[in-house]
């Protein structure tokens, strides 16, 4: 059967943005596996010899394990409070009508429309006469406030689903609100909790800027500070920068 | 009809009918309470870390400040006037320019064909997909120590194929002429894959007969994609759009591993202008007269945006 031309062509498009996408993870994967003299004459290529001790070293060195709990302790920090002050307020927007509600909804709304970068420079000063300048709160605070605007949206938007009859139900058998909230919409609401708490989570383990910003001691860097200055302190060294990235770039995924 | 307020005494609040907050329903026990508490944190820490520090800058645009103590310099509108005196400034808004037109010109073309690709089903479309939206899951860090790898002068893979054609490597990432041009490929490289994935969502969503009765109707397929499935997509083109241009206007974590802005000013985006000038000389009316300009120019094409294309939505 001939081939048809069309198809082909399609095929042919396809296979050079995969190539185009795929070489330089590939390059990056195999190129923290072979040796710095390897690396420039056979920059493409499977290793010949594969040196594995580079993965070691930094598996082995604490100050990986300590970028890693940092990333952790800030996404995690950023997560759990991202979640807790979000769904509250999303409960009072979803459940209670007062006086002024769509006007403060669409006050956290603007919330979107504006990157953290523009503030960033009073948002240290803010920081820092809090007394938080170099500590894990000092960017969780900040990045829960960028994240509320669309995690309220989001779990409103969830919450209002939650049959009306069933907090009604609630209420005439003496359940107070906060218990109806505790036991009935968060447990009834996990999967929108997961979603938003994914997005939160992967946004705080990347985010760059702010603890650039709020942090000066390595000891507290999460780890897209301290792969920048480990880049610095061995910058021509590309077999095991390559390597600190794909094990940080990995624990992402894995 | 209001009835006693039993839960807001329990909570030591003073117990009265006259809530300025006017809570309506048939018994309001127990909504105040939650108003009152499960409101502010939000509120608190929105006015506080996001609304109050872009006023601030607003105010300390006016100083010539350190940051240290108060500010007591105040100089009016000058730190605006230096910034758009300063060269780099307008190479930077210039360079934001150049990553909004290269994602509206290349990336999203590019997006919407592989969409229409595999959108298909096909053996491979579902690997394919994963694949190009792998370079959207990395970070932007680990995407710029890559890159940098990648068009390292002495190690990378730009440089070993210069040199498999006998040629001197480049050093792209250190030439004003280059630099920005390999940012942008970057750019292109770690975000069309989003785009694809928001236009696969919405042609899985299309409604498939009125294709089918295009084609019934003896359109040919090229026919049916121009008059049919595009216009279908507008409403995810015009989303896609205004995901593009304002990620475009944020652009910072994916420049500082590459370039830093340099070489001399010539890769900066805004924001990193803004970190360069503002933060890391600690010129914090100089850097908010920057961060003030970015707000505006954000909220003006948020506000445009949406009141001209996306009226409908």
């Amino acid at each position: 059967m001939p081939l048809d031309p069309a198809v082909l062509l399609k095929a042919l498009f396809l296979a050079l943005v995969a190539v185009f996408v795929l070489v330089p993870l590939l390059a990056t994967l195999l190129g923290g596996i072979k040796s710095l003299g390897e690396l420039r004459v056979n920059p493409f290529g499977l290793p010949r010899q594969w040196e594995w001790q580079n993965y070691a070293d930094i598996l082995f060195s604490a100050r990986y394990w300590q970028l890693l709990r940092n990333s952790l302790i800030i996404s995690t920090l950023t997560v759990t409070l991202t979640l807790l002050v979000a769904s509250m307020a999303a409960f009072t927007f979803a459940h209670i009508r007062f006086y002024g509600s769509s006007m403060l909804l669409s006050y956290l709304t603007l919330g979107l429309l504006f990157p953290a970068a523009t503030a960033v420079l009073p948002l240290f000063i803010k920081v820092r006469d809090l007394g938080l300048l170099d500590t894990y709160f000092g960017v969780a605070l900040p990045q829960v406030a960028f994240s509320l605007a669309m995690s309220v949206l989001l779990l409103r938007r969830f919450f209002k689903d939650i049959p009306y009859e069933l907090l009604e139900a609630a209420l005439v058998d003496g359940c107070s609100y906060i218990k109806f909230f505790r036991y009935v919409t968060l447990p009834l609401s996990r999967p929108i909790l997961a979603t938003v708490g994914t997005i939160t989570f992967v946004n705080s383990w990347n985010a760059y800027l702010l603890p650039l910003v709020m942090l000066n001691t390595d000891a507290l860097y999460p780890w897209p500070l301290g792969i920048m200055v480990y880049q610095g302190e061995y910058s021509s060294e590309w077999h095991l920068i390559l390597a600190f990235i794909t094990l940080t770039a990995g624990a992402v995924k894995g | 009809m209001a009835r006693p307020v039993a839960n807001v005494s329990a909570m030591g609040v003073a117990k009265t009918s006259f809530s300025p907050l006017a809570v309506r329903g048939p018994s309001w026990d127990g909504r105040f309470t939650v108003l009152i508490l499960f409101l502010p944190p939000a509120l608190l820490l929105f006015t506080l870390f996001v609304v109050l520090p872009i006023g601030e800058a607003a105010w300390y645009s006016g100083f010539n400040w350190n940051g240290f103590g108060k500010p007591t310099n105040w100089i009016g509108f000058d730190n605006y006037r230096f910034v758009l005196e300063t060269r780099a400034f307008w190479l930077a808004l210039r360079n934001n320019g150049l990553i909004i037109a290269v994602s509206l010109a290349v990336q999203l073309p590019l997006a919407l064909t592989l969409a229409l690709m595999l959108a298909e089903r096909f053996r491979g479309a579902v690997a394919l997909r994963m694949l190009f939206f792998m370079p959207y899951i990395l970070a932007e860090i680990a995407t710029g120590l890559i890159f940098s790898f990648v068009y390292d002068g002495d190690y990378g893979l730009v440089a070993s194929i210069w040199r498999s054609f006998g040629a001197e490597p480049p050093h792209l990432l250190a030439s004003t002429d280059t630099a920005m041009l390999a940012v942008l490929i970057v750019v292109v490289w770690k975000y069309f894959g989003f785009h694809m994935m928001l236009f696969i969502a919405a042609l899985q969503g299309l409604d498939k007969s009125l294709i089918e009765a295009a084609r019934i109707d003896g359109a040919t397929r090229s026919q049916a994609l121009r008059h049919v499935v595009i216009p279908l997509l507008y409403p995810t083109i015009r989303l896609s759009v205004f995901f593009a241009i304002v990620g475009s206007l944020q652009l910072f974590d994916l420049v500082m591993p590459l370039t830093r802005g340099g070489p001399a000013d010539s890769s900066n985006t805004m924001v990193s202008f803004l970190y360069n000038n503002g933060i890391s000389r600690m010129r914090v009316g100089y850097g908010s007269a920057i961060g003030v300009i970015l707000f505006a120019i954000c909220v003006t094409f948020a506000f445009t945006y949406k009141r001209w294309f996306m009226r409908d939505e």
